[in-house]
């Protein structure tokens, strides 16, 4: 069976008739026991079984996905990487995924497309100029790239943008990270999915959490829709569903679900190299290797666990979008959905010891997940592994709410979450 | 777009109304500890289905309790708010 991906083995199996592909990863039975179990089968679960085995060679690992992997928020965003975040813990845990991304493809022998095309991030008016420029410069002390973008170059960069005398919203300038970009949702999800499958991790599809397994007042497994399976340590990777679990363990999180809205454009020929985004629009927009223009926009202000989104926002997203590229008037769309995004009220993520012991979360995402996969992936197995925090995950961990040091990118980086 | 019922104002756009929060999250008085603190202030049950919410009727300004699902976004009802339900 063919297993390795490479020209060469394209060519074999192009001429043996594609005959020869071992399947991407195995659907095993779950076992009894394992040493850990990780729930959610989207990029942060798979990416913290892959790194479990191979940071850590902790092999004899459960992935438990209550639909098909890949299909909440990994099949659902707007794949957009960057890591230019206000404050330092960020730019360290942004940063590292930035950096593992770069190198994805080669690690997992699975072409993730990562395609370092440039971010642009418009400033509206002369306040928000200054405001980019603080940025910039917090931005470069953490060692991140980054750049201040005058009109004229927006204009380089973006010749479609309205530049009219009558813009609705006219550019004053805006910040750039060069090395930010996108990458391949489904490739990431599945090419994680397939090196850790090869490294001896069972990925078990739909499989539902249904309780906790509590002994002596730590977490000893889950039961399941597919019975009971054990481990002394438990990790989960749920997104918007993160409260919905920790309310099977008896505690609460700092967490509300929203719908986060995205569409696609039918495929055009080449028009946008970049990715801009608009915060006072709340649009931000790219174009997919396939043609398709790929929007998304605010959050969507209405709790909600339903994905699919509701219209006044999209409308606001598109009338947005009309605006600043009066060209896209004619295009059609072809699809739109929404994901369920877990918001936490500083906008950073959640990663420690839940308050069940021997329960581990990565959660709190909120817009900003898909960017954030290799890291969360990275902080979760060091936990699974050692029972300790990262250096880089510490400033994370939950007792912050109580502690009163929250680590605010609502404010620092005016993320829209 | 789906109308929400102010029970002020009768059926209105969705687009008037700002979210509050979740029903029942009374202030603790008194000398609370740091985590009792933090519960109030960011701790959530964030139900999936049946849920209990404040919202605020922007055009009236008026603060009330809805009755709504968070999966179908079903409302069941809404009213002028209690004195459990906002802590008064």
């Amino acid at each position: 069976m063919t297993r390795h991906y490479s020209a060469l083995s394209l060519f074999k199996e192009g001429v043996a008739g594609q005959t020869g592909w071992e399947k991407a990863w195995r659907s095993p039975e779950p076992k009894l026991r394992y040493d850990a179990i990780i729930i959610g089968g989207g990029g942060h679960g798979l990416a913290t079984a892959y790194y479990l085995a191979k940071n850590h060679g902790v092999t004899n690992v459960a992935l438990l996905e209550k639909g098909w992997i890949g299909g909440g928020n990994t099949g659902r965003n707007t794949t957009v990487v960057r890591s230019n975040y206000f404050y330092p813990e960020s730019a360290a845990i942004y940063g590292l995924a930035h950096s593992l991304y770069k190198t994805l493809s080669k690690d997992l022998n699975y072409n993730v497309m990562f395609s370092a095309r440039g971010i642009l991030t418009l400033a509206h008016s002369e306040a928000a100029m200054e405001t980019a420029t603080r940025s910039v410069n917090a931005i470069q002390v953490n060692g991140i790239d980054c750049e201040l973008f005058s009109v004229e170059d927006v204009r380089r960069v973006v010749p479609i943008y309205n530049f009219g005398p009558d813009a609705r919203y006219p550019v004053y300038g805006g910040t750039w990270q060069p090395s930010g970009g996108t990458a391949r949702h489904d490739a990431v999800a599945w090419g994680y999915a397939r090196a850790a499958s090869r490294l001896g991790v069972d990925i078990i599809q739909n499989c539902e959490i249904a309780d906790f397994i509590v002994e002596d007042g730590r977490c000893r497994g889950v039961v399941t829709t597919r019975g009971a399976i054990r481990a002394e340590r438990t990790g989960m990777a749920v997104a918007g569903h993160s409260s919905v679990l920790a309310a099977k363990a008896r505690f609460r999180l700092p967490v509300n679900s929203y719908a986060l809205q995205a569409c696609v454009s039918e495929p055009v020929k080449p028009i946008l190299d970049t990715v801009v985004i608009s915060p006072d629009t709340g649009v931000y927009v790219s174009q997919s290797d396939k043609g398709e223009l790929v929007i998304g926009g605010a959050l969507d202000r209405i709790p909600s666990y339903g994905q699919r989104g509701n219209l006044p926002v999209l409308e606001g997203v598109i009338a947005g979008m009309l605006d600043m590229y009066p060209i896209f008037g004619q295009l059609k769309m072809m699809r739109q959905w929404a994901g369920i995004v877990d918001v936490v009220p500083d906008s950073s993520p959640i990663i420690g010891e839940s308050p069940l012991p021997g329960l581990f979360l990565n959660c709190g995402w909120g817009t900003g997940g898909f960017k954030a996969i290799p890291a969360g992936g990275t902080l979760l197995a060091h936990l699974l592994a050692t029972g300790r925090h990262h250096d880089i995950s510490r400033p994370f961990d939950l007792d912050r709410f109580a502690r009163g040091r929250l680590i605010d990118e609502a404010a620092g980086s005016g993320i829209a979450h | 777009m789906q109308l929400f019922p102010c029970p002020f104002c009768g059926p209105r756009e969705e687009s008037e109304f700002h979210y509050g929060g979740e029903a029942g999250n009374l202030r603790p008085d008194g000398d609370v500890t740091a985590e009792r603190w933090a519960g109030y202030l960011h701790m959530r049950d964030n139900p999936k289905g049946p849920s209990r919410e404040i919202w605020m009727h922007l055009t009236c300004g008026e603060f009330f309790a809805m009755s709504r699902d968070s999966v179908n976004h079903k409302v069941s009802g809404s009213s002028v708010l209690g004195e459990t339900e906002h802590g008064a």
